[in-house]
C-alpha cells in the first residue's frame, strides 16, 4: 500500500533530473528490507506518470539483497526472513549492510537534437 | 531523436529529508524534542497519551511541558481527548478531499508547525495515522520513533511488519489487562520484536488499568534530555 507514495517521489525525483525531457527509461535500486511490491510499484508508477514527461517510461528495479554484519564475531551474511541476530553468537550488535536502499540509479531521456549538432559553429 | 542515460543515484525520498532536516533545525532551535509516535489502527496510541500525561502535565510546576500533534485521515476526534489536558494540541487532518494519506510526511508537519507553540513546549508527541506501513518509510524531523503494538493483533506482527518495528527504539504492548481473556503468547510477540530488532527497549502497558504507564512517563521524561543533542 506504500507503493503508491514510493511512486510519486520517484516520479518527482526523476522528473526533476529529466528537467523537461520525455523520459523512456527509469532504473531503480531497491533494498529487499524496504518491502516494497515490484507489480504494485509499476501500476501506481504508471498512474503517477500519466501525462507527465514520464508517461510510458519503463521501470526497471534492481533488487538489493538484505545483507548483515555482526559486529561482535564480524561475520557476515544474507538474510531471507526478518531475522536480525547474530546466529554464531547471539548477540544484537547487528549492522545493516545493504537491503534498506531506495535509490534512482539513472534514467533514459530524449533529447530533441543530437547534442553535436547543436554546438556552436 | 536521441536517447541519452542520466546517472542520477539519488533517494527518492531526498525530497522529504531535506523538510525532515528543516523541522529537525526548528525544533533544535526550540529546544524540543520530537517523539513520532505510530501503530496500527486501534493500538491504543491516545489512550496511552491520556493517561500518561495526566501524571506528567498536571503536576505544579509540570513535570514536563508536552505538545501534540495529531495525525488523522480525517476529523478531530482525538485532538479533542487531549485537549482535556489543557496542553497545546494541533490537529492535522491528511484528506484531502477523497480520502486522506495514511501516514504523515515531512511537509504536512512542517505546515501544522506555525500552530505549534515550540516555545512553550519541551517535547513534542506527534501522533501518526495509525498505519503499520508507510508512517515506518517517511521521516518527519524527530528525535526518536515510537509504536504501540496490543495484544489484540497477533504475536507474529513483527515479523510481517519488519520495516515499522525496525525503526522503532521503543514499542510498547498495550492492553496488557486483557491476557487473561486471550490465546496470546506475549512472552512470544517479545521474542519476535527481539529477532526483528534486538536493540528495541520494550514495555508492557495497560492504558486502561495504567499499568506500565509510569515506565512509559520515565521514557518520555529520558528523551525530552536530548533536545538539541541530536542535530
Amino acid at each position: 500500500m506504500h507503493e503508491f507514495d514510493l511512486s510519486s517521489a520517484i516520479v518527482a525525483t526523476v522528473r526533476k533530473h529529466a528537467a523537461g525531457r520525455q523520459v523512456t527509461h527509469v532504473t531503480l535500486r531497491i533494498g529487499r528490507l524496504r518491502q516494497v511490491v515490484k507489480d504494485t510499484l509499476e501500476f501506481y508508477f504508471a498512474i503517477v506518470g500519466k501525462d507527465t514527461n514520464c508517461e510510458g517510461a519503463t521501470l526497471e528495479i534492481i533488487d538489493v539483497p538484505a545483507a548483515l554484519r555482526c559486529n561482535s564475531c564480524k561475520r557476515e551474511w544474507e538474510i531471507e526472513i526478518p531475522a536480525f541476530m547474530c546466529g554464531d553468537c547471539g548477540t544484537g550488535a547487528v549492522e545493516v549492510l545493504t537491503g534498506e536502499e531506495f535509490m534512482v540509479e539513472s534514467i533514459e531521456v530524449e533529447d530533441e537534437e543530437d547534442a553535436a549538432c547543436t554546438a556552436p559553429r | 531523436m536521441h536517447r541519452t542515460k542520466v546517472r542520477v543515484v539519488e533517494d527518492a525520498l531526498d525530497a522529504n529529508n531535506t523538510i525532515a532536516a528543516a523541522n529537525r533545525s526548528d525544533f533544535d532551535r526550540a529546544g524540543v524534542t520530537v517523539v513520532n509516535l505510530m501503530s496500527a489502527p486501534g493500538a491504543g496510541k491516545t489512550t496511552l497519551l491520556e493517561r500518561s500525561l495526566e501524571g506528567l502535565v498536571n503536576t505544579d510546576p509540570p513535570t514536563l511541558r508536552v505538545g501534540v500533534l495529531e495525525g488523522d485521515v480525517a476529523g478531530s476526534f482525538d485532538a479533542d481527548r487531549i485537549s482535556v489536558l489543557h496542553i497545546p494540541v494541533v490537529q492535522l487532518n491528511t484528506d484531502n478531499g477523497f480520502g486522506g494519506e495514511c501516514h504523515l510526511d515531512a511537509n504536512m508537519v512542517r505546515s501544522a508547525l506555525p500552530a505549534v507553540p515550540l516555545d512553550e513546549i519541551d517535547i513534542l508527541l506527534v501522533e501518526n495515522v495509525g498505519n503499520l506501513v508507510c508512517p515506518a518509510e517517511f521521516r518527519i524531523g524527530e528525535d526518536a520513533k515510537m509504536m504501540v503494538c496490543s495484544v489484540t493483533e497477533g504475536e507474529d506482527k513483527p515479523l510481517k511488519y519488519p520495516l515499522m518495528f525496525r525503526s522503532c527504539e521503543l514499542v510498547v504492548i498495550n492492553k496488557i489487562d486483557l491476557l487473561q481473556y486471550l490465546d496470546f503468547d506475549i512472552d512470544r510477540l517479545e521474542a519476535n520484536i527481539m529477532q526483528v530488532n534486538p536493540n528495541a527497549t520494550v514495555l508492557r502497558v495497560s492504558a486502561k488499568t495504567g499499568e506500565g504507564v509510569e515506565a512509559f512517563r520515565e521514557w518520555m521524561t529520558s528523551v525530552s534530555a536530548r533536545a538539541g543533542a541530536t542535530a
